[in-house]
């Protein structure tokens, strides 16, 4: 294979992972080294497919939900999300202003989650051990909201088309509250950790510069993008699920450099707060599932009752939604970027193709373009800030 | 309800001949003929009125299942963030050894992505700098997005059991 061949006689190949402590999961990079510096650095990616794509063929559109939490799996409910928010496109259809709400609710809290994974693996990766574990601390808490809300701590499949599975339980808005009166103070605890820290600085910054231009040409999108001094963020520049009704910033850094991306992540956990802030303080009540029964099984005591709405639940679970036949792309905003469904339908219980834009895997490809003229030991700071989740890469 | 023509249609169409647009769930489509994509791409990319300066994805449908001919479809999803408007071009592609012009040239992010469909679907992309494939092994056969791509046929890797198995009629009380 030419990836494994020098371009020129004096420099040395090396194999970076597929399994390595500190390539952010199964990624392989191939190094061309002149010494100590990096002269070109290929990532080889594929090594975490599951053949996502073509299983979405085989499930009802139902049971595709399942598939969608899979493949990101730091950021579940904004890809159960994305998923529901293209299928309910095909139906033309509405959510009620409840599920609205709590979906973005929960979409800030899974943000906030990923975050928090970043930046404890991040740190651990450059030598910070203890800032690890004060973030896996605060998200074991979202994971117990996770837990509250589906069952499942990771997977968790609780936003489908048509709404949400079922209504939070009791003592959820409290176990919020508490989150919300708990982060602000957490948040400066890793920022007393880092943001001065003269190792965290010597190791991120001038690092990885990404020039806005090479960042639009390539394709980048989320904080990495917004590090880089574009204010592009799909919540303000496209809402959906009502994000125009909330008042928040984007987070705009212009160093462009590895701590740009930490410090726009980290803002963007305290502008996550405003908005699980503003998303409690206006929930309404009411159904959280809409009442289209082509779409939402129809509630367990009217099957008792109603043949109608017998037959629906039967329709439903033996074949499944059927949207029209036609074909939409919807769009999110993930922790990572645009992640966006697209959807094609020829009117049947399964859906005919679905494509992920998977934002790790645009995001992925710049590594090729910052990386050389770095030391070895900055591609760790370099892939980190470009937090790639290998499951969103390689779908 | 009055139908409004997208800009891009007059500016294209002296390039690329008659297109076809759709509009369908507040999106747009329009249909580019195979040989005309590189010109398309760039006065899309360039045009000031325009202005598609992202490609958010690139992706392909095989038909096959659909009846609809040709068979490929390359689906293309522009994005203007001054406009803030996505557009869709739909490039329709024969069964026969498929093949259209790279866009690398005209949006770097589309290296990746033409692997990606390279390797999934086998279309070559001409003027690709770099075709081979991204997601599976170099000594894969076949493009598991094809619909006459079979699942479930590879054999098991390991059995301990082969032919010794034997179906038995079971009494049930």
């Amino acid at each position: 294979m030419t990836l494994e061949r020098s371009t020129r006689d004096d420099t040395l190949i090396l194999n970076v992972g597929p399994q390595h402590p500190s390539t952010h999961g199964v990624l392989r990079i191939v190094l061309e080294l002149d010494g100590e510096t990096i002269v070109r650095a290929e990532p080889v990616i594929g090594y975490l497919h599951t053949g996502f794509e073509k299983e979405y063929e085989r499930r009802t559109y139902l049971q595709a939900v399942t598939l969608t939490d899979r493949m990101d799996y730091l950021s579940t409910l904004i890809n159960n999300l994305g998923y529901a928010l293209a299928v309910e496109k095909l139906f033309d259809l509405e959510v009620p202003p409840r599920a609205r709400v709590l979906r973005v609710l929960l979409a800030e809290l899974t943000r906030i989650n990923s975050h928090l994974v970043w930046l404890g693996t991040t740190a651990l990766e450059l030598g910070a051990m203890s800032v690890f574990l004060y973030c896996m601390r605060e998200r074991e808490l979202i994971m117990d909201l996770n837990e509250m809300i589906s069952g499942a701590r990771m997977m968790t499949s609780y936003i489908r088309p048509g709404g949400l599975t079922m209504d939070i339980p009791e003592g959820f808005i409290g176990k919020v509250e508490e989150f919300l009166r708990l982060m602000p103070c957490r948040i400066q605890e890793y920022e007393d950790l880092l943001r001065d820290n003269e190792l965290w600085i010597e190791r991120n910054r001038g690092i990885g510069v990404l020039p806005a231009e090479t960042a639009l040409a390539l394709g980048v999108t989320g904080p990495i993008l917004r590090a880089s001094g574009v204010a592009w963020d799909l919540r303000k520049a496209m809402p959906y699920s009502g994000y125009e009704e909330y008042d928040f910033d984007i987070c705009v850094q212009t160093d462009a450099d590895c701590y740009a991306r930490y410090r726009v992540r980290v803002d963007e956990m305290r502008e996550s707060l405003k908005i699980i802030r503003q998303a409690l303080d206006r929930l309404p009540d009411g159904p959280v599932v809409t009442d289209d029964r082509k779409v939402a099984p129809p509630p367990r005591h009217e099957l008792a009752l109603s043949m109608e709405a017998l037959i629906h639940h039967f329709k439903l679970f033996t074949e499944g939604m059927k949207p029209p036949a036609g074909e939409v792309y919807a769009a999110v905003e993930s922790p990572r970027g645009e992640l966006g469904f697209y959807v094609v339908s020829d009117g049947s219980g399964k859906p005919y193709r679905i494509h992920v834009r998977a934002p790790s895997f645009a995001n992925l490809q710049v590594l090729a373009a910052i990386a050389p003229g770095h030391l070895v030991a900055d591609l760790i700071a370099i892939t980190a800030s470009l937090d790639p989740v290998m499951g969103d890469v390689d779908r | 309800m009055a139908k409004s023509v997208h800009p891009a249609i007059p500016k294209l169409e002296p390039l690329v001949g008659p297109v076809a647009a759709t509009q369908a769930h507040g999106e747009t489509t329009i249909a580019v003929p195979a040989d005309r994509i590189r010109n398309a791409a760039l006065l899309l990319r360039d045009d000031s009125e325009l202005d598609y300066s992202q490609l958010a994805d690139l992706t392909a449908v095989d038909r096959l299942d659909l009846d609809e001919q040709p068979r490929f479809l390359i689906v293309y999803h522009l994005l203007s963030h001054r406009r803030r408007e996505r557009l869709r071009l739909h490039v329709p592609l024969p069964d026969d050894d498929p093949a259209i012009a790279s866009v690398v040239a005209v949006w770097p992010t589309a290296d990746w992505f033409e692997r990606e469909v390279y390797d999934l679907f086998g279309i070559r992309f001409v003027g690709h700098p770099n075709l081979r494939r991204i997601i599976l092994s170099d000594d894969w056969e076949g493009h598991p997005l094809r619909k006459d791509y079979p699942i479930g046929i590879e054999d098991v890797a390991f059995t301990h059991t082969v032919g010794r198995i034997q179906p038995q009629q079971v009494d049930l009380p």
